[in-house]
């Protein structure tokens, strides 16, 4: 290669400044030169220090998703009650909130205590990261497991020990605008998929950019609510395999695809979607799939003159009712947490009656305990029968910790099928390889495991 | 103090650095690449299993890594020559006798450069947006149809093209500057008495001098643009429907997202052994053509 | 073609090509002077209708902004500082001083050039994990304390020192170290503040290691900071642009002021001998 000559050398330049006044600055650049060594050193020394500081009386919490606002305005109270606990908030967003949390756990600088979507309790779990809570509850005046609906108190049972206490309950229903429908001749919202493939059909004005429905390409909730609704599980042989190639899955898959190729459904991202609270005032909108906080947000953005035009409606099933996600989030301590003490006094804080009833006012999301539906707001609000009925027709999810992986891949491939580059079948067995793929390292887990136990005896 | 001992004493620290924090690394990511390395085996390490070859063998079967691959290499091909065109425009226009206030231009062209890759990836995600982007305004105005820049598979790439391009274009544009500047007068002169056009004499006195220049910017800059990450990250999170996902992205997505960090591995080490043949080939077929 | 035609033909594309380059920072500012909302406007506005501070007053009292500010500055500055002292230290003994194995050694250095720093980051995460490092600001400082760029370019540059002065000292009896801080330092002023100025623009816009090793938000630097903000606040437009500003604008000062050094050695860089 060859070398670009400079302007001028470097050797000339320094012999003319030499000569005049090196003695003085060669003195001067010592000094300065050791001083900056110092400063910096001290400077990274004492960041390392300062930052890895956590006093024994601080308690880090980290909420997910629009909680997090609510919770600050219920944390005076509890620092009120318990003088000695400082707890300091960070508030994650949903979409980058299971990355985070993995990235603490690997990173060894997970907080003391978290929320956390009970899909994703499995996981944790299954890595040894949270901390067993069944002599806690066991010596607790506040938490009576037997006040909880049962299926949510079992979404956080993992191999049989209690991991976290239920902190909200969620599923997914449908928001439409009442107003819509009964403009378009419908007195009532959709009690199956054949007539709110009807109505969809008539609400979407494509060529006017009214839609019957969003569903985002890049999320997972509403897919998966349709597939959960169908008699077959999402995974087989103790979730060992994909089972996506079923018939019911394909039934929710062609549903899901067809809303789009009928126009019902724009394909859009949820970020290219903007503003849904505004879509769905304007009327962009009918539908809305989504969940109970959303009740809070709807409240709070849509102005006074149109809260009477919205409504929730439990989800339609193939064929009469159908079941929703048994979602929702708990409150888990993890095992390498510092203060586990004042944690869990949040926790029982957050799991009275009278606090969740006030939470429900404050974000619209649903207590996981039967006492504090009893509480003023929750009893008398309309727009939450549906999720009342709701409550009793919900479906976990499958209980792995790769689950999160695979919806992901789920929707990704979904979203193929939706712009028309893969047909239903092809979609159902590249979600089945892929699952497959992923599954991989459980079912050597699961054999390795079975395999050590039968040697044991 | 001897002088071998001033140089053993100089290098330690910068050499205990780049040892510990860099070199040792790099070999324990070929380790990894050798183990399936997941969440499980972070929880406890006697979920580890040794798998030799299988995550490259595994990797070369997976459809994504293939188009992640393609991905990156539509990338290469068409934002590097792009690139080298502008940067080679932009210093010939800065080198002309008939510019004015060089200095000026000089520095405008070049600021792209010193931005943050985040910062400015944000305000271009708005300029490309379908509806309210300046970048389909413009279009609109000279009548052509507005196009779904970060919406549309096909033209999320080269969006992203575009950008980089944008970003990049000022530092080729420096270094062939100053080649510029280094071949002689003497031969335009010469070449311009004997009647030689603008244009004769840029082919045959600018390009041939310039080709060792040009040969190192050109690898240098493929092996830049392989490393593509941010932009897909901020602008277009790998989408729509994964179509600007590149190498790294999937490696940051498998390894930090998911934390199967041994395929992960396996991922940066396939794209280094891609990187190192490909410049190799470039100064092999480059090297013969300067005749260096 | 006549020269008249020939120079308003250049100059009119160098001024167009520079719209091109300043035009999106421009508008960056523009924008975040807007009212929240304003930016959606159809047809898209060039200019605030009224500007306003409002969204940097959002960014540094609800999203955080100065904590972020703070962290990449001392996160910068120290990168800055340690790596000087390493890269000086070890560029001069490359360039002037004969030891065992020093060609190749250097050949080695420049081969970690070709090596993609990403190929390091996943186990450099598992190595700095039992350290305590990961989550600090140490996790991105010690790493960068040294880099083979930096040392290609100070022994470059160090390359061009006349031996008469070293041998004359060296007659003179100063020792090594000697030499090194008293004659040679003063000599590395230039290249010193080249690198200075490289080093500081390249960990202030570091983004992807810092983006791995840097899990709490108070840690974030600018570009982590933003980027979380870009996911959280997609459709805040103004509020977006005023992040960007806030991070660009450092760093554009910087370089506007020393663009002469950087520039410099950034064709230093390019020479390979």
């Amino acid at each position: 290669m060859k070398e670009l000559a400079l302007p001028s050398s470097p050797g000339s330049r320094v012999l003319a400044s030499q000569s005049r006044w090196a003695p003085a600055f060669a003195g001067a650049t010592r000094v300065s030169a050791a001083l900056c060594c110092v400063i910096s050193l001290a400077m990274a020394i004492c960041l390392t220090a300062c930052s890895s500081q956590t006093d024994s009386h601080t308690l880090t919490f980290w909420t997910i998703g629009r909680e997090g606002e609510a919770i600050t305005q219920l944390l005076p109270a509890f620092e009120r009650e318990n003088p000695g606990i400082h707890v300091v908030l960070q508030q994650l967003p949903l979409s980058a909130a299971h990355q985070k949390l993995l990235t603490a756990f690997a990173g060894d600088s997970t907080p003391d205590m978290t929320q956390l979507g009970n899909t994703w309790l499995p996981e944790l779990a299954a890595l040894g990261a949270l901390e067993p809570l069944q002599t806690r509850v066991a010596h607790s005046s506040v938490v009576h497991p037997d006040d909880y609906f049962s299926s949510i108190w079992s979404t956080n049972v993992y191999d049989g020990v209690l991991y976290g206490i239920p902190w909200y309950v969620d599923t997914r229903l449908l928001f439409y605008r009442s107003d819509l429908l009964k403009a378009a001749g419908f007195d009532a919202p959709p009690r199956d998929w054949t007539q709110w493939r009807r109505m969809l059909a008539a609400l979407s004005h494509p060529e006017r950019g009214v839609y019957g429905i969003l569903l985002p390409t890049n999320e997972y909730e509403q897919l998966m609510s349709l597939a959960l609704q169908q008699p077959d599980p999402l995974l087989r042989d103790g979730g060992r395999y994909g089972n996506f190639e079923s018939a019911g899955f394909k039934r929710a898959l062609t549903f899901y695809v067809d809303t789009f190729r009928l126009h019902q459904a724009p394909p859009i991202t949820n970020i290219e979607a903007g503003n849904p609270w505004e879509e769905f005032g304007r009327g962009v909108y009918s539908f809305y799939f989504s969940g109970p906080w959303n009740i809070g947000e709807f409240r709070k953005r849509l102005p006074a003159a149109e809260q009477a035009d919205w409504n929730t409606a439990p989800l339609p099933g193939p064929e009469g009712p159908g079941a929703s996600v048994a979602g929702g989030s708990s409150l888990v301590i993890f095992r390498k947490a510092k203060n586990k003490q004042a944690a869990w006094k949040l926790i029982e804080y957050l799991s009275r009656p009278d606090v969740q009833g006030r939470f429900y006012d404050l974000l619209g999301d649903m207590p996981p305990r039967r006492r504090s539906w009893n509480q003023g707001g929750l009893r008398n609000d309309p727009k939450i029968q549906a999720f009342r009925e709701q409550l009793e027709r919900l479906k976990p999810t499958p209980p792995v910790p790769e689950w999160e992986q695979i919806a992901n891949e789920m929707q990704l491939v979904a979203a193929q099928a939706v712009a028309g580059d893969l047909t239903i079948d092809q979609a159902a067995a590249d979600i089945d390889r892929r699952a497959d793929r992923i599954l991989e390292k459980r079912r050597w887990m699961l054999d390795h495991a079975r395999h050590a136990a039968s040697e044991a005896l | 103090m001897n002088r071998q001992h001033a140089a053993w004493l100089l290098l330690a620290p910068a050499a205990i650095v780049l040892g510990v924090f860099f070199l040792l690394p790099v070999a324990g990511a070929f380790a990894l690449s050798l183990t399936d390395y997941d969440l499980y085996a972070l929880a406890d390490i006697h979920n580890l299993r040794f798998v030799a070859l299988n995550n490259y063998w595994a990797l070369l079967h997976r459809p994504l890594f293939w188009s992640a691959l393609g991905h990156t290499v539509y990338f290469v091909a068409v934002g590097v020559p792009l690139s080298m065109l502008v940067s080679l425009c932009a210093a010939l226009l800065l080198h002309s006798p008939l510019a004015r206030c060089k200095p000026l231009f000089r520095t405008a062209l070049f600021a792209p450069v010193v931005t943050t890759v985040v910062a400015v990836a944000v305000v271009w995600r708005y300029l490309f947006n379908t509806k309210y982007g300046l970048v389909n305004e413009v279009l609109g105005s000279a009548g052509i149809h507005p196009v779904d820049w970060l919406g549309d598979p096909h033209w999320a790439m080269p969006a992203i093209i575009l950008f980089a391009v944008w970003k990049n274009f000022g530092y080729n544009m420096i270094i062939l500057l100053a080649g510029l500047q280094a071949i002689p007068a003497e031969l335009h002169e010469a070449a311009r008495i004997d009647g030689a056009s603008t244009w004769r004499q840029f082919r045959h006195i600018t390009l041939p001098m310039l080709a060792p220049t040009l040969l190192m910017v050109g690898i240098l800059t493929v092996c830049g643009y392989f490393q593509l990450f941010a932009e897909p990250y901020v602008i277009t999170e790998g989408g729509p429907l994964q179509s600007t996902v590149s190498v790294l992205y999937l490696m940051y997505d498998e390894g930090f997202k998911w934390w199967n960090l041994g395929a992960a591995s396996a991922i940066a080490f396939l794209l280094f052994a891609i990187m190192f043949a490909v410049s190799e080939l470039m100064l092999r077929v480059g090297g013969k053509e300067a005749g260096t | 073609m006549t020269p008249r035609l020939a120079k308003a033909l250049i100059n009119g594309l160098l001024i167009g090509g520079a719209l091109v380059a300043l035009f999106p920072m421009l508008w960056m500012v523009s924008v975040s002077l807007m009212q929240p909302g304003e930016a959606s406007n159809l047809p898209p506005p060039l200019l605030p209708a009224q500007a306003t501070l409002h969204n940097y007053r959002e960014l540094f009292l609800r999203a955080g902004m100065g904590r972020y500010w703070l962290n990449s500055l001392l996160v910068s500055t120290a990168i800055t500082v340690l790596s000087l002292a390493f890269n000086l230290m070890a560029g001069y003994a490359f360039a002037k001083l004969r030891f065992a194995g020093r060609d190749a050694l250097f050949k080695g250095v420049v081969g970690m050039l070709a090596i993609p720093a990403q190929v390091a980051m996943l186990p450099l995460f598992l190595l700095l994990k039992p350290i305590g490092l990961v989550n600090h600001y140490g996790g991105v400082i010690v790493p960068a304390m040294a880099s083979a760029f930096g040392i290609f370019l100070v022994r470059q540059y160090a390359r061009g020192i006349p031996d008469e002065l070293l041998e004359a000292a060296r007659i003179d009896g100063a020792g090594e170290l000697r030499i090194f801080v008293r004659v040679v330092l003063p000599l590395l002023k230039p290249i010193m503040v080249t690198l200075s100025i490289y080093t500081f623009l390249t960990a202030w816009n570091d983004f992807m290691w810092p983006l791995i090793v840097l899990t709490g938000q108070e840690h974030y630097t600018l570009p982590l900071g933003l980027a979380s903000l870009a996911r959280e606040h997609a459709t805040d437009t103004e509020l977006m642009m005023a992040g960007s500003v806030v991070t660009v604008v450092p760093v554009l000062l910087l370089f506007l002021a020393l663009q002469r050094y950087y520039l410099e050695g950034l064709l230093l860089g390019s020479v390979k001998g």
